[in-house]
């Protein structure tokens, strides 16, 4: 009995999960293939002014912002417009995929350097 | 494509610091902003030059230095470390009696704040507890997967005798009465179902500081609650913070452009805090290269020595000696971070799951984009 209630939480829980995907993101009325505002949902500065510098890191991108429309809502809003032809969405999810990359560095390399520093400290202790 | 020479591109790395302004605070590595040169996002050219450099690394206190991030990164781990890791708090207490002096509201205010720790698998293992809101009426019903269970009860009384020490002028709490003090460590963790299974035997829950003094009692008073604790983040309350603090600034710098010798050299040592400058004697190569410096040679000058200790109060930009001597600034890229966790995780491990949160961040938004796109 204890065994079914958990794995049905579970399986809830998971389900839940992919409606919650669905919510996360939409795109606010007016766009077109080269500029676009989307709408995060329970988002924040957090990931909007991260998203905002890596996307500006793009060559291909005319402008990148973000805002958070109104302080009570949990909503953030990031308005992206490219050069000619080249589409928003692949612009946002190169962001995202650069984001990623960059996580994986800073672990890396911090991992690396907090060991390195254990083991000195380790050595003359 | 033009490349900026070593010196132009470190005079770019620097935020001025005058005396009463800033100068070049936002960064300029973009696209666009320098005609012909090229600032594209290149993973290869930022994991050479991104550094990570260790000051202190403690359970309750890490500093560390990050050099070549963007503020808008350092910022987000910040804001992460802060509001968005899980850890455990008290959220519902069940208060069965509690005749002490302090509120019902008050006490339970009071267990919330209380820093738990235990097992970590096991706090990962734990799933949300959903309260029932206006949209959601049902929430989650507690159970052994989503909610930890502590009891909390004492009851204070006279010790033996201790009424008669009490009428003799005894007022020493400790020879009067029995469990006058209610610590931390008097809520017992219940563990519930799988609980007992999951958690490590060698690491139950338990309060962090186990001498906490929760309240203090005179005999008859009792209490006998029970403590729902559950997973929750910084955002929802601070009570799941799991940092006391997790801050940066950003790396001091001090150039001393002209060589200040002397007496000026020591009131110049005074204007920062100890250990930033040092004073050194003057070498025949200075005074080779300063020709003011003629005859001066074995007096002293001011070194800068240990940058990172200067707390930029810019008091030396107020004396009128040093004031073209000197310039003041920062390394817009090196952020000084400095960590202190409640108890609940280690503060390097605290600093990586800010890193993994933020690309988790990233997942859920490439899912989203996926199921709209769809």
């Amino acid at each position: 009995m204890e065994d079914a209630s958990v794995n049905g939480g579970a399986e809830e829980a998971q389900q839940s999960e992919v409606d919650a995907d669905r919510d996360r993101i939409r795109v606010l009325s007016g766009a077109t293939d080269t500029a676009a505002s989307f709408q995060f949902e329970g988002e924040d500065h957090t990931l909007g002014n991260v998203l905002r510098y890596i996307i500006m890191k793009n060559p291909d991108v005319e402008f990148c912002g973000y805002s958070i429309p109104h302080p009570s809502e949990t909503k953030m809003n990031l308005r992206i417009q490219t050069y000619d032809g080249v589409n928003v969405y692949d612009v946002l999810e190169k962001g995202l995929d650069d984001l990623m990359d960059l996580c994986d560095v800073v672990i890396n390399k911090f991992t690396i350097a907090r060991d390195d520093f254990n083991a000195r400290r380790g050595q003359t202790a | 494509m033009p490349v900026p020479s070593h010196e132009e591109l470190e005079r770019r790395r620097r935020v001025g610091i005058n005396a009463e302004t800033v100068a070049d605070v936002t960064s300029t590595d973009f696209p666009g902003h320098w005609p012909g040169e090229n600032h594209e996002w290149n993973l290869d050219h930022f994991s050479n030059t991104f550094k990570v450099q260790f000051h202190t690394n403690a359970h309750f206190d890490s500093s560390f230095s990050l050099i070549g991030l963007d503020a808008s990164v350092a910022n987000a781990f910040r804001r992460i470390l802060l509001a968005e890791i899980p850890t455990l708090a008290i959220e519902t207490v069940y208060m069965v009696q509690n005749t002490s002096i302090i509120q019902d509201e008050v006490l339970a205010h009071r267990l919330g704040l209380i820093p738990l720790k235990g097992d970590r698998k096991a706090l990962n293992w734990l799933r949300w507890c959903k309260k029932a809101t206006e949209d959601d009426p049902e929430g989650n019903t507690p159970t052994d997967y989503n909610t930890i269970i502590l009891e909390l009860k004492m009851k204070c009384e006279w010790q033996e005798g201790g009424l008669e020490r009490a009428a003799a002028g005894e007022t020493d709490p400790d020879k009067l009465y029995k469990n006058h003090s209610v610590y931390a460590k008097d809520m017992v963790w219940k563990p519930v179902g799988k609980q007992s299974e999951v958690f490590a035997a060698d690491r139950p829950i338990e309060p962090v500081h186990p001498d906490l003094l929760i309240a203090k009692m005179r005999p008859g008073q009792r209490m006998d609650m029970s403590l729902h604790a559950v997973k929750g983040i910084g955002q929802d309350h601070a009570k799941f913070s799991p940092v006391a603090t997790a801050s940066y600034r950003l790396l001091p710098t001090i150039d001393i452009l002209s060589p200040i010798t002397g007496t000026d050299a020591k009131k110049f040592a005074r204007c920062f805090p100890k250990g930033v400058i040092s004073l050194q004697p003057l070498t025949s190569k200075d005074v080779e290269s300063h020709p003011e410096l003629e005859g001066k040679e074995g007096e002293v000058k001011a070194v800068v020595s240990d940058p990172m200790r200067d707390t930029v109060s810019r008091e030396c930009l107020r004396h009128p000696e040093f004031k073209d001597k000197v310039k003041l600034g920062r390394v817009r890229d090196h952020f000084i971070f400095r960590v202190e966790s409640t108890g609940q995780w280690d503060s390097d491990e605290l600093f990586l799951e800010s890193v993994r949160l933020l690309k988790v961040k990233c997942q859920r938004v490439k899912r989203g984009l996926d199921a709209m796109n769809r």
